[in-house]
């Protein structure tokens, strides 16, 4: 037995394992975890059949950005989301099931055509050149229409993509921290460009509808929101207010 | 099929055993010595002495850390998923030594009565084949962070996700140039096409993206995103504690030797000697190449240091589009210029056309930058304009009974 046969007896089997584990696992992450793992044997498949460009490719490509960023939708969506199996969109199901049919049809009448009737001419003649340039006479020589209109469609979708995600921010959010500044000291008052000072400061209570005492004793009106101000939620501060603050020098004489 | 490669091609088995147990004792050693060189370089840099008690100058302290790391209690967070709690740091630092399999450390050196390389194996994608080991190692940052079932693991683990794959994306190209001069992926004829001049030199741009993005890709200052200790306290790590810890540990510093060794082999011409001290590169039967190489490892370590020790941590918004819209756009137009020539000097042009171009190219990227300079200064004049800005509010969380309609 030759180490590619030992190797193929040992991960196929996993691999088999790990794609219908993927299928049959309650959370989505470990799907992806499986996933990822049915890839690189694939790709450790490859790398043994003599095609280590495909092979690295593979999980440069595969595992290393698609899943990835499956992974990171995942990851956003929630930690403990699972499958919900119950169906939202009615008939949802039998589009799904004659769509993988389809699919399936497509796959092995292509696999068929490529293969039945036709004489492989084999890896050495294949890899002559050595494997890359094999395959980059191929990409940019025989195939480079096909090549060039899928790498056109595919940039197509992900314009349309970013245009379908992308949404106007509103005039507000687009000003940028800078200017935000800038506008705060060079509003009318430079008495808030600090922030708003904080409700219930200096006074005995800190809840939001009790004004804060400004260092002479009288309620600042800038500390409470305007809503609740106009709703006529706000406390009496007096209540509040510190009694019997020694007087300063001089201003009795006012 | 390149000289290299079929020179590593007749090694006997256990020949590929024993350097994969080289390479693996080489790795763990360069941590332990990372480790302290990292602490007593930054300690010198900030007017400190460092580690002093463990050891001579302190030199077994990475030692005396990973004996305690070791002993440390070993936590699972009850709201954590086991399984991928304990995946996620095998997983990093299992491919974190992937990468050291296709660089030459050596020259040709005799081993044990056979000719050989320091060099596991010889892959004519060996370059690519990196950066799949890198692009593996992110599953365990990112399953890190999400089993870990905090929310702070979780945003580290997307942002440092986020982070490697963006700037995975610069460092692929930085490599185009490099494949196009050597004509082969393979590490192997990588080096030996750097026999006359280094690529560091002939493709300056390429080196320069290169040594941003490795910084990127390995998560380290001023590029630590994803553990900013101010922001995520440790980002993905922040549950772990004891081994699984120590893994990740691990995995960090050799995946910093890892780039650094490749950025030798892609730039400083791997192990050979620097020029006109080639006399060298015979001294100890070959063997003398390998201190080139530790060296000129050494060199990036301590850039890695140095940015460490100086630069503050970028913010998150700049750092994506410093890797999407400077790094990845001016590697792009570098690669078109580079391919030019090439096929020009391939296709026998005149010394008139090849510098005709060239001087074309000065011109357009020196009335970019002045465009670009004007530019800036329409932005100042922008940035000093007030807009009306509406008075500041607090916000008011609903409350029940209350009115809808906000009074103004």
């Amino acid at each position: 037995m030759t180490g590619e046969v030992i190797l193929f007896w040992a991960l196929a089997p996993l691999t088999v394992l790990a794609a219908l584990g993927m299928l049959l696992v309650k959370k989505a992450v470990h799907s992806a975890i499986l996933l990822a793992f049915v890839m690189i044997a694939l790709a450790v498949f490859y790398l043994v059949q003599d095609a280590p460009f495909l092979g690295v490719v593979q999980i440069v490509i595969y595992t290393g950005a698609v899943m990835m960023l499956f992974l990171f939708i995942l990851m956003l969506v929630g930690v403990d989301s699972s499958d919900s199996l119950v169906e939202n969109i009615k008939g949802l199901r039998g589009v799904a099931i004659f769509t993988s049919l389809a699919f399936a049809a497509t796959l092995t009448s292509l696999i068929a055509r490529a293969t039945t009737g036709r004489d492989p001419v084999g890896l050495e003649l294949a890899n002559g050149e050595g494997n890359v340039q094999g395959l980059a006479g191929l990409i940019f020589g025989t195939y480079v229409w096909a090549f060039e209109i899928i790498s056109a469609l595919l940039i197509t979708a992900a314009l349309g993509a970013m245009v379908l995600a992308h949404t106007q921010k509103s005039p507000e959010a687009r000003l940028s921290q800078r200017v935000r500044s800038t506008a705060r000291f060079r509003g009318e008052s430079i008495g808030t460009a600090a922030g708003l000072p904080g409700s219930g400061v200096f006074a005995r209570h800190n809840a939001v509808d009790v004004p804060a005492l400004l260092p002479d004793g009288t309620p600042s009106d800038l500390s409470i929101s305007n809503l609740l101000a106009q709703r006529g939620d706000v406390q009496e501060t007096k209540r509040y207010s510190l009694e019997g603050l020694p007087k300063l020098d001089g201003e009795d004489k006012k | 099929m390149s000289e290299y490669a079929s020179i590593l091609l007749d090694d006997p088995v256990w020949m590929i055993v024993v350097k994969g147990l080289l390479v693996f004792i080489l790795c763990v050693l360069l941590t332990l010595a990372a480790v302290y060189g990292e602490r007593k370089i930054v300690a010198r840099m900030q007017l400190r002495v460092g580690p002093n008690r463990a050891g001579p100058g302190g030199i077994l302290v990475s030692l005396a850390d990973g004996v305690k790391l070791a002993l440390k209690e070993d936590i699972i967070p009850k709201a954590a998923d086991r399984i991928v709690f304990i995946l996620a740091p095998v997983i990093s630092a299992a491919t974190c030594f992937l990468a050291f399999a296709v660089i030459p450390m050596t020259g040709k050196v005799m081993f044990f009565g056979e000719e050989t390389i320091m060099q596991l194996t010889d892959i004519p994608v060996g370059v690519l084949y990196v950066l799949a080991a890198t692009s593996i190692g992110v599953y365990g940052i990112v399953l890190a962070g999400w089993s870990s079932g905090s929310t702070y693991p979780l945003l580290g683990g997307l942002r440092s996700s986020a982070q490697v794959i963006s700037y995975e994306i610069a460092m692929g190209l930085s490599f185009v140039a490099v494949f196009m001069y050597a004509g082969s992926m393979s590490t192997g004829d990588i080096v030996q096409a750097q026999s006359q001049w280094w690529n560091a030199v002939v493709l300056f741009p390429s080196f320069v993206i290169y040594v941003i993005s490795m910084v990127g890709e390995t998560n380290r200052a001023p590029f630590d995103l994803a553990e900013a200790e101010g922001e995520l306290v440790g980002g993905f790590h922040t549950e772990y504690s004891s081994l699984k810890f120590a893994l990740f540990f691990l995995a960090e510093y050799v995946n910093i030797i890892a780039v650094s060794a490749l950025a030798t082999t892609l730039f400083l011409g791997g192990p050979s000697a620097p020029p006109g001290l080639g006399f060298t590169e015979n001294w100890l039967g070959g063997w003398f190449t390998f201190v080139w190489f530790l060296l000129k490892v050494f060199l990036f370590f301590f850039l890695f240091v140095w940015l460490r020790g100086t630069l503050p941590r970028l913010r998150y918004d700049q750092f994506m589009k410093f890797g999407w819209k400077v790094l990845i756009p001016v590697s792009v137009v570098w690669i078109l210029v580079v391919a030019t020539l090439r096929l020009l000097t391939q296709q026998g042009a005149s010394q008139f056309l090849i510098a005709a171009f060239t001087g074309g190219v000065v011109l357009v990227v020196l009335i970019a930058t002045s465009l670009y300079e004007s530019s800036k200064k329409r932005a100042e004049e922008d940035a000093r304009y007030v807009p009306e800005m509406p008075a500041p509010k607090f916000p008011v969380p609903a409350l029940p009974k209350a009115k809808i309609e906000e009074v103004e």
